[in-house]
């Protein structure tokens, strides 16, 4: 294959999701929706409350479980894996809390659960811990993301809401991830912030990660996101490139007002 | 700053490509003044130790002497040694209200153990092993239990302690204990210059410090110490990061029971005895030891200086009031006002740290 045929077509997708359903009791929360992102690529993924996003991304990240459909991450079936195993295989999802301990330094939270320490014939707890390895792996990865904190020692309570959150995502791909689902990162955040974490969310993408972007603001979207798929109770009903052409349609396709393509 | 903020609406795609900047350039006046503020207050607890020692060495000629120093060491090592557990234990956000009751319940046990047995070395495992056992019971009730707080367990080993060790006493203290025991808990070393042989230095003091750099080890070296303060300071986050949250919660209040058996040798050794009321309120001051030292009650906060700090706090006070000739239900009338006044102290900490998170928010070039 010397030519490519169709740039879409050219590199594989990170992440392939295939007529996802999942019911609550009486209530639809996924009906069939399917789409692939690709490695590199800003997924958006819109739609009101209540629309299934939420439900979309926990069955990705193995927090539940789909009734029918499959997930494949790079070619493997991860329909059924646990959080855990689906963290293990390069996924990691940035929740709207960040789950960070705000009484450690940013190095602390990034290994907290996989401390560097030794020795290996010990038991995990009882290890002593490589500080300095540590720090130094953090300062590379910040230095990668182009995260600058005033203070790497100090802890994260002592950080605004846009460097948190900037540790939270940046702890995501200290892992060698293939893809990060971040759930409406700007949301709590100012301007300014929000314009640093869309940065890091540019920078994710030109380090070949695949990015699933939940947010509620158009501009944000319209900033970062290759793609957006819009949902609509559980039905994926409109796809296309957020511009600000495109901005009527994808407003009319998150409230029903027309009657989109389906994927 | 508004005016700064507001610039930034018209022009996002300046931002777009630059470095995602954390505030390395901040408005220089505010944010130093609450960098000091903040480490002014940091130091407060300290800050408190030496102020009450500078006003009672002026006020007492005899309160710096080597031979009270020594004294106020040996008063304080109990607490000191109480103070350490506790704090593993507050830093995880909980509380152990047995450690007095276990006191009394180990140091019984091992004096009983002398007194049958004959042997030091059975008596000293005996003390320590009740002391664990204890904690590990607090610890599995707390955890495998699913109760609420560990108030609750631990205010049930209160009690359940302390009757145990009355009755095995029955009611009485068990004269003698180990001589290597009681030169623990009351032995002196380092003579005083002209005053003979007898030392000023309590061996006590010592064990104290071997302690302090045991937990020192533990809480910055392992990779156990790291996750008692991620439980502390998240421990939801802890399970999503895969931490054993339960497994540390027990650990915490099984080391807090061991060092409560250490405090129980302390104690027999001072008194040559074991008695089944040794240990009775010394829970509240080791919970107040670990509060006026600065550690957080809300969790993850808290070092060993902190617990020593407010251990010595709480003995300084004791002492220099006795050396004053005051009442001495005073002393817990100053305890409990340092208790406010530290927490206080912490309080407003917090509120200045919001301060300081949304100064860098709105700081930043």
């Amino acid at each position: 294959m010397t030519a490519p045929v169709e740039s879409s077509v050219a590199t594989r997708p990170v992440l392939e999701v295939r007529d996802a359903a999942k019911r609550f009791g009486a209530v639809v929360a996924l009906d069939g929706v399917t789409f692939d992102v690709g490695p590199g690529e800003v997924l958006a993924l819109l739609g009101d409350n209540g629309a299934g996003k939420s439900t979309l991304i926990k069955a990705i990240s193995g927090v539940h479980r789909l009734d029918s459909g499959s997930v494949t991450l790079d070619g493997l079936d991860i329909t059924s894996a646990t959080a855990m195993t689906v963290r293990s295989h390069g996924v990691e999802t940035v929740y709207q809390d960040l789950a960070l301990f705000d009484n450690l330094d940013p190095a602390a939270n990034f290994f907290a659960g996989r401390e560097l320490a030794g020795p290996a014939w010990l038991p995990r707890g009882l290890r002593f811990m490589s500080h300095r390895r540590m720090a130094e792996r953090t300062a590379e990865l910040l230095d990668r993301l182009q995260v600058r904190l005033p203070d790497l020692d100090a802890a994260v309570a002592l950080m605004s809401g846009g460097q948190r959150q900037a540790v939270a995502v940046a702890r995501a791909v200290a892992f060698s991830s293939r893809l990060v689902i971040l759930d409406e990162p700007t949301a709590a955040l100012g301007l300014r912030e929000s314009a640093r974490v869309l940065d890091l969310v540019r920078r994710l993408k030109d380090d070949g990660v695949a990015v699933i972007l939940i947010s509620h603001s158009m501009d944000h979207v319209m900033a970062v996101a290759d793609r957006a798929l819009v949902l609509r109770r559980g039905r994926a009903v409109g796809q296309t490139v957020p511009t600000a052409e495109n901005h009527g349609q994808l407003v009319a396709w998150i409230v029903g007002a027309a009657d989109g393509l389906t994927v | 700053m508004t005016e700064r903020g507001e610039a930034l609406v018209t022009a996002p795609d300046e931002a777009r490509g630059a470095a995602v900047d954390g505030g390395d350039r901040p408005r220089p006046g505010a944010y130093r003044g609450l960098t000091v503020a903040l480490a002014a207050l940091r130091a407060g607890p300290p800050a408190i130790l030496v102020l009450l020692v500078v006003v009672l060495s002026v006020a007492s000629d005899v309160f710096l002497s080597l031979e009270n120093v020594g004294n106020v060491l040996k008063q304080s090592a109990v607490i000191c040694v109480l103070a350490l557990g506790q704090l593993l234990v507050v830093v995880t956000r909980g509380i152990d209200l047995s450690v007095g009751s276990n006191l009394s319940l180990s140091a019984v046990v091992g004096a009983m153990v002398w007194r049958d047995q004959g042997s030091a070395t059975l008596a000293v495992a005996a003390a320590l092993a009740t002391g664990t056992v204890v904690g590990l019971i607090n610890g599995v009730l707390y955890v495998k239990g699913r109760l609420p707080h560990p108030f609750i367990p631990t205010l049930a080993m209160l009690t359940a302690a302390s009757g145990l060790a009355l009755y095995l006493s029955h009611s009485e203290t068990i004269q003698g204990a180990p001589p290597v025991v009681d030169e623990l808990g009351a032995g002196r070393i380092a003579s005083i210059p002209g005053g003979g042989d007898v030392g000023w230095f309590p061996t006590a003091a010592l064990v104290v410090l071997a302690v302090a750099l045991v937990v020192t080890l533990v809480t910055r070296g392992l990779v156990w110490g790291r996750w008692i303060y991620a439980v502390g300071g998240s421990p939801e986050a802890a399970v999503r990061n895969g931490i054993p949250v339960q497994s540390v919660l027990v650990s915490v209040y099984v080391a807090c029971g061991f060092l409560a058996g250490v405090a129980a040798l302390l104690t027999m050794g001072k008194g040559d005895a074991g008695s089944p009321t040794s240990g009775a309120l010394a829970e509240l001051d080791a919970i107040a030891a670990v509060i006026i030292g600065g550690a957080s009650f809300l969790g993850g906060r808290g070092s060993v200086l902190n617990a020593l700090t407010g251990a010595l706090v709480i003995a300084v006070l004791r002492n220099g009031l006795n050396l004053l000739g005051i009442d001495p239900n005073w002393q817990y009338i100053a305890t409990g006002v340092v208790i406010v006044v530290a927490v206080e102290l912490d309080v407003v900490r917090g509120h200045l740290e919001s301060r300081f998170r949304s100064l860098q928010a709105v700081s930043a070039p």
